[in-house]
């Protein structure tokens, strides 16, 4: 029996996100798995994928061995097809020129709402005040989102202490009816499943499961009741190729280790 | 002018917009000397913040930061400088979307008061400022969000290179600077070389903010350090590290000895760069400058 190629979580979350991508595509992507996912795709099945950051690069070609420590700086500008201001290239957003927009994530709830600003506290528990969104909530407020995040049940929650940037908010047409016209939390992508959303209820659905996971298990570590499809695919394990890109890209595992 | 010189144009309690974004053109070289001039309570506005934002809080010039981001950097996870000042409620952190902060600074510097977006509507960022204002567009009905300008006092940008008067060159990413100098009363640059007015006729399609809205200008060397200036110098982080590692195991005793010996300790700004350190700075200089090999 071959025996299977051995690779982190990280690593993982990576392959699974590039897969949601499509060439041709533009995707404004943030800092972390996102852009690696990207670099990935980009790099594999995807060559026609436009990448975007909201430093104000359009067009990023990430260079293996040197990832950019940020979405705003020289590394991810360097060689790129434009450099735009900050508010232009997250106006293309707003404007419909991207496809999909590709963050981590903090925490989650049912209905794909991403909290990256503050956690309540709780009895002799503080609350924490985290970084914030960044252009977190611009592109999830206008794109279809790609979430890459680890499955752990305190972040996969009923409903978020504070929605930073907005999925479909308290599910059915209530994104719509806040004034947010398009996108919407579109793929979570997780260790232990894909998921996408329930196109009526908009609450969050099982669309695959990673090789050797139950649903049971999915459940179990998930703080709210879950979806699932009918039909379970499983996915691909990461194949050597997707690997040795992602380890060329990453070959200190700064962001995959 | 001299940094001391700039510094004396600013007072106490202004607002302040900072230029740059994250670890890039951050006009560290201005915030190192404001802290040293003692100036207090700035209410400071930047696209995106990171530890510049500690300094800012640490210090005491600032207690209010109007920012979408806000820790050291990506790769320390959550700055405890930023929450011990925030949580304590010793100072306010008021989180906006990126493009909320860009659409403020874009109605400043056009000279209208708001600007209308999409972004922020259904979520708590939203619910978080009440500054902010929903409206029915007038036009087709659709709900729609106004945010209101931005016309700090003075801005503070560092920049590649610009001419005595204040005609200024920015290489590589802009982020929010034009529309930030443009916004602001005051316009304070910092720059890495100072070229002559002839230079800046050679190539007008350079210039990225014009002299009459500039009101200071200092040649300061690596004046974003320990950050980056775009083809000049990467981010020089092992000197981060170490700075993450002392303020986030101690965010008061930490910071304070930070202070003492970066800030307060150094007879001038290259004396800082000399704590950096030759190794470091040239390292960065040499990964900086590698955009412009091939």
């Amino acid at each position: 029996m071959t025996k299977l190629a051995a690779f982190t979580t990280n690593e993982h979350l990576a392959v699974l996100g590039a897969r949601e991508l499509r060439n041709g595509q533009v995707v404004f992507a943030g800092i972390g798995i996102p852009l690696l996912a990207a670099a990935l795709a980009q790099r594999a099945h995807c060559p026609n994928l436009t990448i975007l950051f909201e430093g104000g690069t359009i067009g990023a070609l990430v260079e293996p061995g040197r990832l950019p420590p940020s979405t705003n700086d020289q590394r991810g500008a360097k060689r790129s097809n434009m450099v735009l201001g900050s508010s232009e290239v997250l106006l293309l957003l707003q404007r419909g020129y991207v496809d999909i927009g590709f963050m981590g994530g903090a925490q989650i709830d049912k209905y794909g709402n991403l909290n990256s600003s503050l956690i309540n506290g709780a009895g002799d528990k503080p609350a924490i005040r985290l970084p914030g969104s960044g252009g977190g909530n611009d592109i999830a407020s206008l794109t279809n989102l790609i979430v890459a995040m680890k499955h752990e049940k305190r972040r996969f929650v009923e409903h978020v202490d504070f929605v930073t940037s907005p999925g479909w908010l308290r599910g059915r047409s209530t994104r719509h009816q806040s004034g947010l016209q398009s996108g919407g939390a579109f793929r979570v992508v997780t260790e232990l499943a894909v998921f996408g959303f329930d196109e009526h209820s908009r609450e969050m659905k099982v669309i695959a499961l990673n090789p050797g996971v139950s649903p049971s298990q999915v459940q179990e570590n998930t703080g709210f009741e879950l979806l699932f499809d009918s039909d379970l695919p499983i996915t691909q394990s990461p194949t050597p190729t997707e690997l040795r890109i992602l380890r060329e890209l990453d070959p200190h595992g700064v962001l995959t280790s | 002018m001299s940094l001391e010189d700039a510094a004396a144009l600013i007072t106490d309690g202004q607002s302040v917009g900072i230029g740059g974004s994250m670890m890039s053109r951050t006009p560290m070289a201005m915030i190192w000397q404001l802290i040293r001039s003692g100036r207090k309570n700035l209410v400071c506005s930047r696209s995106i913040t990171t530890s510049e934002g500690d300094l800012l809080l640490g210090s005491g010039l600032s207690n209010h930061i109007i920012t979408s981001w806000f820790s050291q950097g990506i790769m320390w996870g959550i700055s405890k400088v930023m929450r011990a000042y925030v949580e304590s409620g010793q100072a306010r952190y008021d989180e906006w979307s990126h493009l909320a902060i860009g659409m403020r600074f874009r109605a400043g510097a056009m000279g209208v008061p708001f600007m209308p977006m999409r972004p922020m509507l259904g979520s708590d960022v939203l619910a978080s400022r009440p500054e902010a204002r929903v409206i029915d567009c007038p036009f087709t009905g659709e709900k729609i969000l106004l945010v209101p300008a931005l016309n700090p006092d003075v801005a503070i940008i560092h920049v590649h290179s610009c001419d005595p008067y204040g005609n200024a060159r920015i290489e590589g990413l802009q982020f929010m600077d034009i529309d930030l100098a443009m916004a602001a009363d005051k316009v304070i640059l910092t720059t890495e070389r100072i070229i002559s007015n002839d230079q800046i006729r050679r190539a007008p399609d350079q210039t990225k903010i014009p002299f009459f809205c500039v009101d200071g200008v200092v040649e300061v060397p690596f004046g974003s350090a320990p950050h980056e200036c775009y083809g000049i110098y990467e981010p020089m982080m092992n000197h981060l590290d170490s700075y993450v590692r002392k303020v986030n195991s101690d965010p008061v005793g930490g910071m304070k000895s930070y202070l003492d010996e970066h800030i307060y300790a150094p007879r001038s700004w290259n004396d800082y760069l000399n704590l950096i350190g030759l190794e470091e700075v040239l390292g960065a200089a040499q990964r900086g400058r590698s955009v412009h090999n091939d």
